[in-house]
């Protein structure tokens, strides 16, 4: 007993001293980059999608950016916030890191950035898609390279009208950040064309049983426009058709409720269903067909929207470390050459940074298909070079208050 | 009115499925006291093995037979091995099936990766019944179906046969059911494991409705916890009633306040216990 | 009969010698560890509070995460939406969760054991329920971020590391004297004699009922008051702490670090906050050993590290602590 006390002492005795303060020849080591993802927990398939993005970036590499070694260090959160703002500290402060990428969530992308402006670390967004980190809130440290929640909805809103002819449409969206950008941008823009939005559902984020709320959609409307995200992917399109309502009314969405990490899991009820996002695993480019031949090589699945923005994040690294001449020390100028980046072959188009420090890139508006046997997000419409305003003035756009539950309101529920 | 008729539906449709998931788990409370945090472990599990069985065979009914199987041994294995020794210790049963459950997230997280996934169903389970306006899927009827079945059976076995006897005795009176020389310990482990056996079944069901994921072991236990609370431990129609009113509560609290809709979950049941502090139909 | 014994003077020492570390050690510490340790504080407070529930009536809650939930959603709704000073939202924080406990006492402790524990858990489901879903008010899952550290009104700012640090030490032993003489006065002999039999204490006259009550509510208001802390030292809330699990963990910390020791409780939550902070740095099966840790406990350290402590050095066993039926 006593000795086994004693071992386990020793034992987080060793532990505590593994991780103290850094030498100080760290300084001249690799360039170190810090990521964090759920790696266990409900979240962790997609965390892996992001991690394995990264890492077959840096794999293409070599582990060698602008002359120097790399050294990734992977933190699991959880998907959970608490458990983010710890993970950031260890990154920043134990490990010393020089950059960071990371996240899910939007809401952790909002707990995180007061945090990394404290600690003047760059920090990549390569999905936390929260609106106001490069709108109305905007966190000096933290490089978006992936989107914002409305960003894919405002031409898409517009394009339902005018396309698909949709007059009134029912939304249902997780009830958060996310969700409320994702629905806000689609109301604006399908509002202002001429249609109606009558009637929004706000199940929260764990929703197992749609029943409640797909009792309650209003049948003079013309399609429902889903936010789903994750698991909730998975098992709304299923309840959908089984409560009869997706002979009635087709199903739109926002990019993640058919996305590539859900799709090989869903069967014939996804089909027909189309939803914008700033990538399809189906897009016809060299580039892309040669990304997805090789990450499905060596993962054995098609890639994500995940996977492809963790990719082009460490390649974003790299270009910015490169600019620098590798002294990723410089904070300052490493972060200016973050979001001076211009990358014009990603996997999903060219892309560079607006003045707010979101991409402008290709929203592409997307199809489910089956093809042999698989199921695949066509392209069915390509919007070139988006900003996260789309064709509003930026000035103007900011005077609107952040896209919530009640913003735009529901005029014609 | 066609509101009302689908809630109403939708409500006794997931209670159904709940009453799968907590019979057994109200069960192993009347008998052994046991808050056993494992129980939501056992219906993640099963679903996964119901999975696994699903792409091996492509049988359906199989699925759901072997994943309750298996996991009902996994119970069983874990009853034996510690919990039988913490009988009366409340603390060291929450803490070590806690542990359990953690241990089973991870392995799970281990063995099937985190993708999450649907089991298919039968084409014959799919689809929904029309009546007029009203669209009644399939799939819940068959829930409800199964759940029926299980009590019906359930019920037998407790009113009608000499081991159901034998197990409302060890209920009513563990001491005086040993008096008279029933084996306890032997029907304590029977009953341990169909709880873990219902509780897996329920996995599977929901695993062709909800999918099944990780994360979905501690999202469905406290529902389980609420029915048995509601229903009171250790009584199969406690249990019943109990799950048909959290599938309505449940149901119609989200279609009518949606932002107090786990209050309007909870909070009744705060109410019940505050006036009937061992449940609707408990014995202290 | 009761005797609470008094430490022993190589206790003493060692007590001395760890609270002398607490107080030097900090510039010397990675800022990391630094905040494990801040946060091992303050999972402390919460842990010792359970600890009077726990430990000295007997009474194992699975609901006290919610107390940690409401003081820190005071601060997190009071500061970032009316701007409201520090020592308001501390007194509001203390007073909400004061409250909630008054309440649910009244509730809960009609019921004892495994009921207890059901009924904690739905109360303390009720409280996440509201977090989760009241989202004008609490931002849903979104959380509250952007809590500002706390201003005092003192000379010093504890917008830094270190000094919120010794702020946290400080509220640590204040919330461990606070509970030292509770458990040593009278009234704190009474809770571990109605733990031992509550029968013999209501023939001796004792309102066992009043005597339970408010110990449930002190154990709440400091449970409240570890909220507080927190959600000043993570600038941030959301429900995801007051989820079952965080309720579980703290049992876990108390039974790890020794019931009715109030101080082995503390340590139990510094294992703990070190444990899953450290080992998830080296494996991210960390899930797996921190099962492990929960089983592990319960078949080789059932006293926790406490009472494993106290055998080691007197060769005695302790006395089983064990709740009634």
């Amino acid at each position: 007993m006593g000795k086994k006390l004693l071992v386990s002492v020793v034992g987080v005795l060793v532990l505590v001293a593994g991780v103290g303060p850094a030498p100080a020849w760290a300084q001249k080591g690799p360039i170190k980059i810090g990521y964090q993802g759920p790696m266990t927990g409900p979240a962790a398939a997609v965390g892996k999608d992001m991690a394995n993005g990264l890492k077959m970036y840096l794999d293409e590499v070599g582990h060698q950016i602008a002359g120097r070694k790399v050294e990734l260090i992977v933190e699991d959160n959880q998907g959970q916030p608490d458990l983010a703002l710890t993970k950031l500290r260890k990154l920043v402060e134990s490990d010393k890191v020089h950059v960071m990428a990371g996240g899910l969530f939007a809401h952790i992308g909002y707990a995180l950035a007061p945090k990394v402006d404290e600690y003047k670390v760059p920090m990549l967004y390569p999905v936390m898609a929260a609106d106001d980190l490069t709108q109305r809130k905007p966190a000096k440290w933290v490089v978006r390279t992936g989107w914002t929640g409305s960003q894919p909805s405002h031409p898409f809103g517009e394009w339902v009208f005018k396309t698909l002819g949709y007059k009134k449409v029912v939304v249902i969206g997780m009830d958060y950040a996310f969700g409320w950008e994702v629905v806000g941008g689609f109301q604006k823009s399908f509002e202002e064309a001429g249609g109606q939005v009558i009637q929004k559902l706000w199940p929260p984020l764990n929703t197992a049983d749609f029943a409640p709320y797909l009792a309650q959609i209003r049948k003079d409307a013309d399609a429902v426009f889903a936010l789903m995200v994750a698991v909730s992917s998975l098992r709304f399109p299923k309840q959908y058709q089984d409560a009869g309502l997706k002979a009635r009314f087709p199903l739109i969405g926002g990019g993640t409720t058919f996305d590539e990490f859900v799709l090989p899991s869903l069967g014939d009820e996804a089909i027909g269903g189309i939803s914008p996002l700033i990538y399809s695993a189906a897009l016809d480019t060299p580039v892309n067909k040669r990304f997805v031949k090789e990450y499905r090589a060596k993962f054995g699945k098609v890639p994500s929207y995940y996977s492809e923005t963790y990719y082009t994040a460490g390649r974003w690294i790299n270009e910015a470390a490169k600019a620098i001449g590798g002294n990723v020390e410089d904070n300052e100028r490493f972060l200016a050459a973050l979001r001076k980046v211009e990358i014009t072959d990603a996997p999903r188009g060219p892309i560079k940074l607006d003045a707010y420090g979101n991409p402008i890139q290709n929203i592409y508006i997307r199809k489910v298909e089956k093809k042999d046997g698989e199921l695949w997000n066509t392209v069915i419409q390509t919007f070139p070079a988006v900003s996260q305003f789309w064709k509003y003035k930026p000035d103007e756009f900011l005077k609107q208050p952040v896209y919530s539950r009640d913003f735009p309101p529901c005029k014609y529920c | 009115m066609e509101f009302w008729v689908i809630q109403t539906f939708n409500g006794v449709s997931y209670g159904a499925l709940l009453f799968l998931l907590a019979g057994g788990l109200s069960l192993i409370f009347g008998m052994m006291r046991i808050v056993n945090m494992t129980h939501g472990s056992y219906y993640l599990l099963g679903g996964y093995v119901g999975l696994t069985v699903i792409w091996g065979t492509g049988n359906f009914v199989l699925a759901i037979l072997a994943g309750a199987l298996v996991i009902a041994l996994v119970g069983l294995g874990e009853y034996n091995t510690f919990l039988k020794r913490l009988s009366g210790q409340e603390l060291g049963q929450v803490l070590t099936t806690m542990g359990f459950a953690l241990i089973f997230q991870d392995l799970g997280l281990v063995i099937w990766g985190g993708e999450p996934y649907t089991i298919r169903t039968p084409a014959a389970l799919s689809g929904s019944y029309q009546l007029g306006e009203l669209y009644f899927p399939v799939y819940r009827v068959f829930i409800v179906m199964v759940a029926a079945a299980v009590a019906v059976v359930l019920w037998l076995v407790l009113e009608r046969t000499r081991v159901g006897a034998m197990i409302r005795a060890t209920v009513d009176d563990a001491e005086m059911a040993r008096g008279v020389g029933i084996n306890v310990p032997r029907i304590s482990m029977g009953v341990f494991a169909l709880g873990a056996f219902l509780a897996a079944t329920a996995g599977v069901v929901a695993g062709g409705f909800v999918g099944v994921y990780p994360g979905a072991d501690f999202e469905i236990l406290p529902y389980a916890f609420v029915v048995v609370i509601v229903g009171g431990m250790g009584s199969l129609k406690g249990a019943l009633i109990g799950s048909l009113m959290v599938g309505l509560l449940d149901n119609f609290g989200k279609a009518f306040f949606p932002e107090l809709s786990y209050f309007t979950l909870f909070a009744p049941m705060a109410a019940i216990l505050a006036i009937r502090p061992t449940g609707l139909f408990g014995r202290a | 009969m009761i005797r609470l014994p008094l430490l022993p003077r190589h206790r003493q020492i060692g007590l001395g010698i760890i609270l002398l570390l607490l107080i030097v050690s900090p510039p010397f510490l990675s800022s990391f560890l630094l905040s494990l340790l801040t946060q091992a504080l303050i999972y402390g407070v919460l842990a010792m509070s359970l600890d009077l529930l726990v430990g000295y009536l007997g009474l194992p809650s699975l609901g006290h995460a919610a107390y940690l939930g409401l003081g820190a959603y005071s601060v997190g709704v009071l500061t970032t939406r009316y701007g409201a000073n520090s020592w308001l939202a501390l007194a509001v924080g203390l007073l909400l969760a004061m409250a909630v406990a008054a309440v649910f006492g009244l509730v809960a402790l009609r019921a004892t054991g495994v009921y207890f524990l059901m009924i904690t858990l739905a109360l303390g489901m009720v409280i996440w329920g509201l977090a989760h879903r009241w989202v004008s008010m609490t931002q849903g899952d979104n959380g509250i971020s952007g809590v500002p550290r706390p201003d005092l009104g003192l000379p010093w700012s504890f917008a830094k590391a270190i000094p919120f640090y010794y702020l946290s030490l400080v509220a640590f032993l204040f919330a461990l004297w606070v509970l030292w003489v509770i458990v040593r006065s009278p009234f704190g002999q009474s809770l571990v004699g109605i733990r031992e039999s509550e029968s013999r204490m209501r023939t001796l006259g004792y309102n066992v009922w009043l005597h339970k009550y408010i110990g449930f509510i002190i154990a709440g208001t400091v449970g409240g008051f570890s909220g507080v802390l927190w959600a000043y030292y993570n600038g941030f809330v959301s429900p995801a702490n007051m989820e079952l699990a965080t309720s579980v963990e703290a049992l876990l910390m108390v039974a790890l670090g020794g019931r009715a020791t109030l101080l082995g409780p503390a340590i139990g939550a510094a294992a703990i906050v070190f444990l899953k902070n450290l080992v998830s740095v080296y494996t991210h099966r960390w899930v797996l050993i921190l099962g492990a840790v929960y089983i592990g406990t319960i078949v080789y350290a059932p006293e926790g590290i406490a009472g494993a402590f106290t055998q080691l050095t007197k060769g005695v066993k302790p006395e089983p602590l064990r709740s009634k039926v």
